[in-house]
């Protein structure tokens, strides 16, 4: 079976006054059609960074893809000319980002904003395009979206702008859709509106989405799979369940045992992993996790394990140990 | 009290809705309020009056007679503004001088505009390399200084453009020189700012928002990022015409800009240092009208500013 988009090998690099940071160093996932893949981890893991690769939205320099491959429908996304790119942005793929009140323009009208990737990428006149953009506002929930056309951003709140933000994404039907955290900056009640609304979208023009966040909760509710990523790795990929269930990867096990629970008491602590991420100026070699592990061995420090298959289903992690039993996984 | 009531009870919801006013209507608004722009405006238009409806009243031709008996006559009723050096009616010459003038200031501002622009979007926008090369020339340009720049292409390129018709009269071609130089040694402060703009807004989500819907670079440049920064833009640009008026004068002052007869408020000045104390009206006129014109335009730049930025809070 072919996936809709299919990374291999993925590696992105900074090149900072600093040194060379390491942001993303090989990684390999993929979409199937119409499904929902979360990609979970701490900040500064290179789950943004990855996407924006995919993209090609990097600045370069300082940034450059050092390597690997971005297959979307057999084509390298990857080897792609800027303008190769453009058709496919909005189109194909199209992405949403964190903090809606900064991601639209002030100064050009909502119904503007909305309708230009439809006249850019459909050829379309602005009275069709308009016509269109109410149409699509209303999708996203707006009320009364023909006399807001000419509406500017500040005069939306912040769940509308990002429902703004969504219908803008959506204008082109794209088969792909990257949300970069879109819910963080946003309140509980908006966020749950978020959720649901392009839960319910994505059911009904059947895209795949990408949904990059450290909420945890909101990966319960709406993914298909979850990708768990740690200082430019993938460390665990597995179906939703199966994650919750029985996480393999020391990491992942340690994420979800620090969510706090409805059942516990009050006054406890909540737990945290120990240590600091490592840093991503230096080049890496073995586990990155190794120095907050507490599971690791020798073999750690030296050689990074590959992500493989353990037991069924599709669950791939990328460790040594199998933390249920204790012992070392053979390779 | 119960009339008050029933009088709000009365009212139906699209009575209580208030039409949403447009960006054009806000910044109209915004810009009444302020006081010292509305001066300018009225100013300004009354000088675009002066300089128009005047050249119906009295005929080029006149302003360019000269009769030498009538040499440095004082301000009388037959000639109000007296006459200069050579007999010619300093009113008349106030009049077609203002045209030029103005007519320089702005195409001076345009040409200057559109270059800065250019120059300091790309600059901004791409960076590195092709920031490094725009800004060398900038700077560059700008450690000549302005007057010998001036000086230099005035006197090089004057006289090489033949005389041209505009509106029905006929200018010698140094206008155009002069209206392409000012331009050419004016733009760097605007390149300056515009890169300055580029380079803290490109860095804004909405652009990378822009792009991740496959916007290209060319309108991002100038559909989205230019349309933020077009408040800075257009105070830079209604100081350039004051400048660029300016600029005409000390050349023209210099014997080095348009060439006599077509009159200009800057070179009226020429040769009127000689009758600083004599013949006061001389220079007093037509400075006046340099003074009051630069005056209304920073005034005016200072209230569109105020007026154009669609996140000013003040309604």
């Amino acid at each position: 079976m072919t996936y809709l988009l299919e990374v291999t090998d993925l590696r992105t690099r900074f090149h900072t006054p600093e040194g060379v940071v390491y942001a993303v160093n090989g990684i390999s996932f993929h979409v199937g059609e119409g499904e929902t893949l979360a990609v979970v981890g701490e900040s500064g893991c290179g789950k943004s960074v990855s996407m924006l690769s995919v993209l090609q939205l990097i600045p370069v320099p300082p940034g450059e893809i050092a390597g690997g491959m971005a297959l979307y429908r057999e084509q390298d996304l990857l080897k792609k000319t800027e303008s190769e790119m453009e058709a496919i942005r909005g189109q194909e793929i199209s992405m949403i980002f964190q903090d809606p009140m900064t991601s639209l323009n002030p100064v050009l009208t909502i119904g503007r904003q909305i309708s230009e990737s439809l006249r850019v990428h459909k050829g379309m006149d602005q009275k069709a395009a308009d016509a269109q953009t109410v149409e699509l506002m209303e999708l996203v929930g707006i009320s009364d979206p023909a006399h807001r056309l000419g509406d500017y951003p500040h005069q939306f709140s912040g769940g509308m702008r990002q429902r703004v933000m969504i219908a803008m994404a959506l204008s082109c039907s794209p088969k792909i859709l990257i949300a970069d955290e879109p819910t963080t900056a946003l309140d509980v009640t908006i966020q749950a509106q978020i959720v649901e609304l392009v839960t319910k979208i994505r059911q009904q023009i059947g895209m795949a989405v990408i949904w990059i966040t450290h909420d945890l909760g909101v990966v319960a509710a709406i993914a298909d799979r979850v990708m768990v990523m740690y200082a430019g790795f993938i460390v665990e990929e597995a179906s939703v369940n199966a994650l919750y269930e029985n996480p393999r990867h020391p990491y992942t096990s340690a994420l979800l045992g620090a969510l706090p629970r409805v059942d516990h008491r009050r006054d406890r602590r909540l737990k945290s992993i120990p240590g600091a991420p490592p840093s991503l100026l230096v080049e890496p070699h073995g586990c990155p996790f190794t120095a907050r592990c507490e599971y690791v061995i020798d073999r750690c420090k030296t050689e990074n394990p590959p992500l493989t298959p353990v037991g069924k289903n599709q669950h791939n992690i990328a460790c040594w140990v199998d933390i249920n039993s204790g012992v070392l996984r053979c390779t | 009290m119960d009339s008050a009531t029933s009088q709000i009870a009365c009212l139906t919801p699209d009575d209580l809705e208030t039409p949403p006013l447009s960006l054009s209507q806000l910044a109209w608004r915004r810009f009444k309020r302020h006081k010292p722009a509305i001066f300018g405006l009225v100013v300004l238009t009354l000088l675009v009056l002066y300089a128009l409806v005047g050249s119906l009243i009295v005929s080029e031709k006149y302003a360019n007679f000269n009769d030498t008996s009538l040499r440095l006559l004082a301000p009388s009723a037959a000639h109000p503004f007296g006459t200069d050096s050579i007999g010619r009616d300093v009113l008349a010459r106030t009049i077609y001088g203002g045209q030029i003038s103005l007519l320089i200031g702005l195409t001076a501002v345009v040409v200057e505009t559109l270059l800065g622009i250019l120059v300091g979007a790309l600059a901004g926008y791409y960076g590195g390399i092709v920031d490094s090369l725009l800004m060398r020339i900038t700077e560059a340009m700008l450690n000549i200084p302005e007057i010998f720049l001036l000086i230099v292409m005035a006197k090089y390129f004057g006289g090489k453009i033949p005389e041209l018709d505009i509106f029905g009269r006929t200018l010698s071609g140094s206008v155009v020189v002069i209206v392409l130089i000012i331009g050419l040694t004016s733009w760097m402060y605007l390149a300056r700012i515009v890169r300055a703009q580029f380079l803290s807004l490109k860095e804004n989500e909405f652009v990378l928002a822009a792009r991740a819907t496959g916007t290209s670079d060319l309108s991002i440049i100038f559909l989205h990022i230019l349309p933020n920064s077009i408040a800075p833009i257009v105070v830079s640009a209604t100081l350039g015409v004051a400048n660029a008026i300016l600029s005409e004068a000390y050349i023209s002052f210099l014997g080095l800009g348009v060439q006599p007869p077509t009159a200009t408020w800057g070179n009226m000045l020429d040769g009127a240092n000689n009758y600083i104390e004599s013949a006061p009206w001389l220079w007093f006129f037509p400075g006046f009208l340099i003074l009051l014109t630069v005056l209304s335009i920073n005034f005016l730049g200072d209230g569109l500013r105020d007026a154009l930025d669609p996140r000013s809070r003040t309604v």
